[in-house]
């Protein structure tokens, strides 16, 4: 009786365990164990090199560190630029505002597309055929001419497009976060503060902040997450790597793998790149625990 | 006197400076969506001539070609299988789970369920290409059962961590009430515990559904045959062939965007608890 509970008790989660093991497990154990393979994908024999992949990756692989540096770049744009932006609306839409849902209802839809409806769409209005960019006529028409040009195929440019689309397509998530946090600080404190005297910018300051350092740690993480993973919308947005101007570490693995055919050091590239997330969230992580006001 | 009139102007130009703010970001936000509509409706010709938000006539021919010769038709069929597919999957596979977690006791329950959550928070960038080569040996490659099985691990552990929350919540007498009336495990799972969590339903259906029809990397991979493609890499392939038809191009987006922004104003107070309980990862 009692056996039979329990092996009845397994098979709740034995569908689950299953594919977790099937397609989690066993991916994630060939990941670490390819890393130390050279495999083209097709040939029976793998040969051995140990750690030569990552020795490879670390001491010749210049493409793959630009790719590093590119996506680093567009997640610092995102940290500041979205995410700032993300909470000034927010703070402004944390208050008895009219059309408070309907700009809630309009932020949110960048963020429920897909990175290559977004990549494409954006593409199709950024680039300038027959002159078409909006961008670039409300330039001409304000007078900066000179600076109308081909954003996307500027190699100066199109790095920040990139990041600047990533921006507008993200910024809605951070905006829905930061809402709810604020929504949870509760009111009497801005009240006590007004009564002492304290103006807006000072209960911005001193209640607002500290008691938003938690979800701005977490909105911090999964921006860093999200944008260091950027994929789609590169190759839909540019459409490859752009003589490695717009090149970031998932596309260099994905060469890796069906360019190239070196599905080992495609292996080794997602090894180290995933256990660099893992670290910088860490580090921001820690930092906010300290952060924190006892 | 003078000076509550003061303040209330004082008020007022700041409201008026916050909507301001908040409608002209209001307006960059749609902006993109209105351009790709309405260029969806012009031809080739006049697309690029003609940049008013209102086109002078409407070339509604574009969806019916988009829908028939560009085969956006059939990928979208592909689309709604995969996610009806890996949602129902996932609401079945992951509720059962998260109830045992919950409620039942057995050996090793703590330990599995830290590893779902542990997957939840460790990256594998690389992982696509272990799945490229497990589905190879398993000879579900360019298959769509092989892509749903992925997807449907992708949901999991997200899936199992919000149902767990709130079956831990929910209270106990209801489920001796119904131990008593006979009901077994999976009954009560089924008809007590299942139904009671219809809120949290609610957001598992909404953010798999969207993660699935917006999926694009693993259905690249997994796919190589045109008739199995969901929209999202139909559009990477049509753009490739019909490089400078620019209608059907926004016709074959539109048709993919739509159905994920109707859904999503449908079930907006979902996603909004959704997103809030992220808060919760940290």
């Amino acid at each position: 009786m009692k056996l039979k509970e329990n092996l009845e008790n397994y098979v709740f989660v034995l569908p689950a365990v299953t594919i977790f093991f099937v397609f989690y497990i066993i991916p994630f154990i060939w990941v670490f164990q390819l890393g130390l393979f050279e495999w083209d994908g097709i040939s029976f024999t793998k040969v051995f090199v140990g750690l030569q992949n990552f020795k490879e990756i670390f001491l010749q692989d210049k493409n793959w560190w630009q790719s590093v540096r590119n996506a680093g770049y567009i997640t610092l744009i995102a940290l500041t630029l979205q995410n700032i932006l993300a909470f000034m609306l927010a703070w402004a839409c944390d208050r008895q505002i009219r059309m408070k849902n309907f700009y809630r209802m309009i932020f949110f839809i960048p963020p429920v597309l897909s990175e290559v409806v977004v990549g494409m769409v954006w593409r199709f209005i950024i680039n300038d055929i027959e002159g078409a960019n909006v961008i670039n006529r409300a330039l001409v028409q304000l007078g900066f001419s000179n600076l109308a040009h081909n954003w996307l195929s500027d190699l100066k440019t199109a790095l920040t497009t990139v990041a600047v689309v990533h921006c507008w397509k993200g910024f809605g998530w951070g905006f829905l976060i930061f809402l709810a946090g604020l929504q949870t600080i509760p009111r009497e404190l801005y009240e006590a503060a007004r009564i002492d005297g304290a103006n807006s910018w000072q209960a911005f300051k001193k209640i607002t902040v500290p008691l938003m350092v938690p979800v701005i740690v977490l909105v911090a993480i999964l921006t860093v997450l999200g944008t260091m993973q950027v994929f789609a919308l590169i190759t839909s947005l540019v459409g490859g790597e752009f003589a490695g101007h717009t090149s970031v570490p998932v596309l260099r693995i994905f060469y890796s793998m069906l360019r190239s055919s070196r599905f080992g050091y495609a292996c080794a590239q997602g090894v180290t790149f995933g256990m660099m997330l893992i670290i910088i969230s860490f580090i921001q992580y820690r930092f906010s625990k300290k952060d924190q006001p006892r | 006197m003078f000076k509550p009139f003061y303040y209330k102007s004082k008020k007022i130009i700041l409201n008026s400076l916050i909507h301001i703010f908040l409608i002209s970001v209001a307006i960059t936000c749609i902006y993109p969506l209105l351009w790709m509509v309405v260029a969806s409706l012009k031809t080739q010709d006049t697309i690029f001539k003609d940049i008013s938000l209102i086109p002078h006539q409407f070339h509604l021919e574009n969806y019916l070609l988009a829908w028939k010769a560009g085969g956006f038709g059939g990928h979208f069929l592909n689309s709604v299988i995969y996610t009806v597919a890996v949602v129902f999957a996932i609401v079945i596979i992951s509720s059962l789970a998260a109830y045992a977690f919950s409620r039942l006791r057995f050996k090793g329950s703590k330990l599995l369920f830290m590893m779902f959550m542990a997957a939840m928070m460790i990256p594998i960038p690389g992982s696509f290409v272990a799945l490229y080569m497990l589905l190879n040996k398993l000879h579900l490659r360019d298959t769509p059962i092989g892509y749903i099985l992925c997807m449907v691990n992708v949901g999991l552990s997200v899936s199992i961590f919000l149902f767990k929350t709130f079956f831990d919540k929910m209270p106990q007498e209801l489920e001796d009430a119904a131990r008593i009336d006979g009901c077994s495990k999976f009954g009560i799972w089924w008809h007590v515990a299942l139904p009671l969590a219809k809120p949290v339903l609610a957001v598992v259906v909404v953010f798999n559904a969207l993660n699935v029809w917006n999926e694009y990397i693993l259905a690249l991979i997994i796919f190589d045959s045109r008739r199995y493609m969901p929209l999202q890499v139909a559009l990477q392939a049509f753009q490739g062939e019909f490089v400078t038809n620019y209608p059907l191009l926004m016709a074959g987006l539109t048709i993919t965007a739509l159905p994920i922004i109707v859904v999503y104003l449908l079930m907006q107070k979902y996603i909004v608890k959704g997103v809030a309980s992220q808060e919760v990862f940290g």
